[in-house]
């Protein structure tokens, strides 16, 4: 009972930062600013959601289920690397930016 | 090279390899058990061409307290962009940011660019290592000199604590 409070509560606040990233996404005005919102949702947004499953399936079997902390290690390591790739196919079609504001 | 750094080129990221096919394997099996080592043994032989050096840990207690404070950095990220999201864009202060860093290692360098990446409204957009710069995109920018001070005191700091370098 309480478990399924806690793995409600987690999976209702990784949708919400999914949501908060899709809506950074539409929202926000220029590339580079909009690489933040989705790098940020998929850190917290899923690694809740997964966190969440973990309960679940931890719960339902006795044991302590690694898989899913197996996932949210290749999240967490390929997250930075695709946002790291992004920006710079964007520095090599838009050219290099100069420090300081950008609007 | 002895015979066992010829075998066993990355040691550590066998042990990860092995370890993390065990726990995505369906059950404990002993054929479970030969695949994983066989992936471990020849995932790391295979690409050791493209590893750049492997840095020495020199304090990993170190990378315990850093790690931790990342996860918490994140959470509060997470906040953060939330709220910048939602609110009015008008506010927003995006910048592009020049981060000097004293790095020489690759691969510690890629550890703090995916840091930062990960944490409050910025992402590394470039290294730089010939001229030691780090390029961030941050998503709102109060004072810039106080976010470098908090990327090199935050993090660059205890990075090189950890690897000694």
């Amino acid at each position: 009972m309480i478990l399924d409070i806690i793995i409600s509560l987690l999976i209702l606040v990784g949708a919400a930062f999914a949501l908060v990233g899709s809506i950074g996404l539409a929202r926000l005005p220029d590339f580079f600013t909009r690489l933040h919102g989705p790098t940020k949702a998929t850190t917290l947004g899923v690694g809740s959601v997964v966190i969440a499953s973990l309960i679940h399936s931890s719960a339902g079997t006795g044991g302590v289920s690694l898989r899913e902390l197996a996932i949210s290690l290749f999240l967490f390591i390929t997250a930075p690397v695709s946002a790291h790739l992004l920006a710079k196919a964007a520095l090599k079609t838009q050219g290099k930016p100069k420090a300081g504001r950008t609007h | 090279m002895t015979l066992l750094a010829r075998v066993l080129p990355q040691p550590t990221i066998t042990l990860v390899i092995i370890g993390l096919w065990m726990v995505l394997a369906s059950s404990p099996s002993l054929g479970n058990l030969l695949l994983a080592v066989i992936l471990g043994v020849s995932i790391p032989w295979i690409t050791q061409s493209f590893w750049p050096g492997r840095p020495q840990l020199a304090r990993p207690l170190a990378g315990i307290a850093l790690f931790a404070r990342v996860v918490g950095d994140i959470i509060l990220a997470n906040w953060e962009v939330a709220r910048l999201v939602v609110g009015p864009l008008d506010r927003l202060r995006p910048a592009f940011i020049d981060v000097p860093i004293d790095i020489d290692d690759p691969f510690v360098a890629t550890l703090l660019a995916s840091i930062v990446s990960l944490t409050p409204g910025t992402v590394s957009v470039d290294i730089d290592r010939a001229a030691g710069i780090l390029h961030v995109h941050a998503l709102n920018v109060a004072v810039e000199s106080e976010l470098i001070a908090t990327i090199k005191h935050r993090y660059e700091a205890p990075l090189k604590e950890i690897f000694g370098c």
